[in-house]
């Protein structure tokens, strides 16, 4: 184990800023990612949807 | 027989429930080793003397840039074939592949800016390495933007296929920029050549990262080559088909 404390962890013996910036903003980029991935596939499934009861509803008329 | 099974496979209609099945696997063992990887580059891997905690970037830098080349040469890969073979599927994933690449490559690029100031004292240089990275995300940019400025899919891919192929003799020049030209950047991490110069647990830490980093990539590109396949299928009979299932 490398670290004393918890507020020794978070110091990151001086460089706490860079190596904190690094790991958490890839992080929320990735995570970010995940999160407009199923928004784009929400939206596409609801329109596809929309489109084929635009297209059954024409159909059976 | 083989080949009449990777037909079936190189079928959009087939590869979209493969491809279903497949995601959770490769979502979950992302998580996992992910969750390994960064206890090693936290609690095990022991402080570096020369560079205190700081180098531990390390441990996300080198994966995320290893990850933007691997993805530019796989993706070049399936828009070459797309392009040879004519293909649907191929071009396809050489679409799904592109926007985690970039990401992958802004990911290299700026905890490297994060690593370079501390240590070198500055954000940015125009050394070989830091611009033919800086090169290595336009490309990816221009293959996304060039790819969503053309309607028509066929021509779309075509063109997408040729930057993609032109831009991959850029792989190599970021790989051994830092042999051929003088740089700030330090010289690779893991040599084929020679024996690893770092102590087990870092070199342990950084595979299970870029591990991580690739089931992660899979994932991700099999979900969105699922949403571009029903995009572009969309007039099909098994879409349709589909999409009264999920109702």
């Amino acid at each position: 184990m490398n670290w004393g404390s918890f507020s020794a962890f978070l110091h990151m013996g001086g460089y706490a800023f860079y190596v904190w910036s690094s790991f958490g903003l890839s992080f929320l980029l990735l995570a970010l990612e995940l999160l407009l991935l199923s928004g784009r596939r929400r939206t596409l499934l609801k329109r596809l949807g929309q489109i084929q009861r635009l297209n059954a509803s024409r159909g059976s008329k | 027989m083989s080949k009449i099974n990777l037909y079936k496979f190189a079928s959009p209609a087939t590869f979209y429930g493969l491809a279903g099945q497949m995601i959770p696997g490769f979502a979950a063992l992302s998580a996992l080793l992910f969750a390994i990887g960064l206890y090693i580059s936290f609690f095990v891997a022991p402080t570096d003397a020369q560079q205190g905690e700081a180098y531990r970037i390390i441990f996300i830098h080198v994966p995320a840039a290893w990850m933007s080349m691997f993805i530019y040469v796989v993706m070049a890969v399936y828009a070459g074939v797309g392009l040879a073979f004519n293909t649907r599927l191929s071009a396809m994933m050489a679409q799904a592949l592109a926007p985690t690449g970039a990401l992958f490559a802004f990911i290299a690029l700026f905890t490297g800016s994060f690593w370079g100031k501390p240590m070198w004292g500055t954000w940015w240089v125009w050394d070989a390495r830091l611009t033919s990275q800086l090169i290595l995300f336009f490309l990816y940019i221009g293959f996304i933007s060039l790819q969503a400025a053309i309607d028509d899919p066929r021509r779309s891919d075509r063109a997408g296929a040729l930057i993609a192929l032109v831009g991959v003799i850029n792989v190599p020049i970021i790989y051994f920029s830092v042999k051929w030209w003088n740089t700030l950047h330090q010289g690779a991490s893991i040599s084929f050549t020679k024996a690893p110069s770092m102590a087990h647990t870092m070199l342990a830490g950084m595979l299970i990262m870029a591990v991580a980093c690739w089931t992660y990539t899979i994932a991700v590109a099999l979900f969105r080559v699922r949403l571009i396949i029903l995009e572009r299928e969309r007039h099909a009979t098994w879409v349709s088909e589909l999409l009264e299932e999920v109702k």
